[in-house]
């Protein structure tokens, strides 16, 4: 069934493609998507555990990926059009890193992200490529040459201090908290507000639900000012909430719905793997055999 | 009273978001950015020139011509100034492309002029240095697209109602974009000619 939705999805994508008129099409995001059929599974399967161990243990996505041709694109175009699509690596901190092997065109790429620009930077990608990875490609033996170019890369990945992954992605970081805090402040002004208005007043209410939230907001975003700011805020807001028509809050428009975006790294050892946002900007290195 | 305050505050916003005044500051500030990373990426191949110029100085002297050219384009590339403003500025920015562009023929001259030394091919400082090199050059072109983009989103944004009414009272200029900077060259079809030594050779090392 999935082996079929997959299809179906890569069907689309080409069809989008063509009808761009923009080169190949990009694969979904995988660790490791071989289109060549060069790799047999059993290898596969051992690069994507590679992979996912040192992702675990040092934070940092890599993939792989095995297509004919990135023709009428060079594959340095191609590279960074599905590194910039996957988006690999951690938001902020773009540390991922792109092996990409054009088989026919007998091309291949290392992409690097941001991040990693200093440990692997070009001139050490580009060894990798031509002391590493292609007198293997050039002995015919592609499944060797993946696997000691990647192998070499992790270990130089390594050198570079990054970050520890985050375990499971507790939902601590600033953006789901304000997001949190957004969502708290509105329903205390706006329900608890217009209660405690109809009860004791304007002014003693927005005192209140002020301080309230402003105790609250502290509590979550772990900042005192942050705390103050949304204080006056929920404050104001209770106290003119009532010269208005409910009506014409509606239109506040909270930040609620575009969250999610770049953010889904790390799901769970099965297919669903995505990247976690990161940053690329043309950096490391190509080469032929 | 109060109302009418809110009611204004309220008009007065949505008025000012509409009509796309906002949108055109950050895309203003998004071309900004992205015109820092081209000239951080041509900054950072003006770095790479003096090591690269002295390491093929070691094996290939009697280039010196063409070494004399890497190092004239690179000071004149070092004596303008890229500032921001220069995005709202189309002669100087053309002036800084041209000398841009001299750079890159007079860089891709001496590299085909290496491929006559196998003794400098084969040493290890250079060749990490022409593989920085290379790198650059990508970061160069990715930079020069992204660059592109965000201007094409920003001259389109402020040509279009109702953003352009904001943009004439403001005096918002469309910004110059990058140009094929041989685009005469490119034009002309290519004179084949075996008789003279050295044919002009377009990037090489790709």
């Amino acid at each position: 069934m999935r082996q079929l939705f997959r299809s179906v999805a890569l069907g689309l994508l080409l069809l989008a493609a063509a009808a761009a008129g923009a080169g190949v099409a990009i694969p979904p995001v995988g660790r490791v998507t071989d289109l060549t059929g060069t790799l047999s599974p059993a290898e596969q399967q051992a690069l994507r555990d590679q992979l996912d161990a040192f992702e675990k243990r040092k934070g940092s996505q890599i993939a792989v990926l095995l297509v004919p041709t990135t023709q009428p694109e060079v594959i340095e175009q191609y590279a960074l059009r599905v590194a910039e699509q996957w988006k690999i690596g951690r938001k902020g901190i773009d540390d991922g890193a792109l092996f990409v092997v054009a088989k026919d065109d007998r091309a291949l790429r290392i992409e690097v992200g941001y991040g990693i620009e200093g440990a692997l930077n070009d001139a050490t990608a580009k060894r990798i490529i031509d002391e590493i990875v292609v007198p293997k490609f050039k002995a015919g033996d592609f499944a060797g040459g993946v696997e000691a170019g990647v192998d070499r890369m992790l270990a130089v990945i390594d050198g570079e201090p990054l970050p520890a992954p985050v375990q499971k992605r507790a939902v601590g970081n600033l953006g789901g908290n304000l997001e949190s805090l957004f969502i708290v402040g509105f329903i205390l002004v706006v329900v608890v507000g217009g209660v405690l208005r109809q009860m004791i007043g304007k002014v003693p209410a927005a005192i209140l639900v002020g301080g309230a939230v402003g105790v609250i907001g502290w509590l979550i975003v772990g900042a005192l000012f942050a705390g103050l700011a949304v204080a006056v805020i929920a404050f104001v807001f209770t106290l003119v909430s009532g010269s208005m028509p409910m009506g014409g809050m509606r239109r506040g428009g909270f930040p609620g719905g575009g969250w999610g975006g770049g953010g889904g790294g790390g799901g769970g050892g099965g297919g669903s793997w995505g990247g976690g946002g990161g940053g690329f900007g043309g950096g490391g290195a190509s080469g032929r055999w | 009273m109060k109302r009418f305050a809110v009611v204004l505050m309220l008009a007065l916003s949505t008025v000012l978001s509409g009509c796309g005044y906002n949108s055109m500051q950050g895309l203003d500030e998004e071309v900004k950015a992205s015109w820092s990373e081209v000239v951080n990426q041509y900054q950072r191949r003006a770095d790479l020139v003096p090591n690269l110029v002295n390491t093929v100085k070691g094996f290939a002297e009697q280039e010196k011509s063409i070494l004399l050219g890497v190092t004239e384009a690179r000071s004149k590339v070092g004596s303008i100034q890229a500032t921001p403003e220069l995005v709202n500025d189309p002669a100087a920015l053309d002036r800084f492309m041209k000398a841009q562009g001299a750079m890159t023929s007079a860089l891709s001259r001496l590299l085909v002029v290496t491929e006559n030394y196998p003794q400098l091919k084969s040493d290890q400082n250079f060749r990490d240095l022409q593989a920085q090199l290379e790198g650059t050059e990508n970061r160069i072109t990715v930079a020069r697209n992204r660059y592109i983009k965000s201007v094409q989103e920003y001259n389109t944004t402020i040509r279009q109602f109702p953003a352009n009414l904001t943009a004439m009272v403001m005096g918002y200029q469309p910004k110059a974009n990058f140009t094929v900077e041989n685009e005469a060259a490119i034009a002309k079809p290519p004179t084949v000619d075996f008789g003279t030594a050295k044919p002009a050779q377009p990037a090489p090392a790709k």
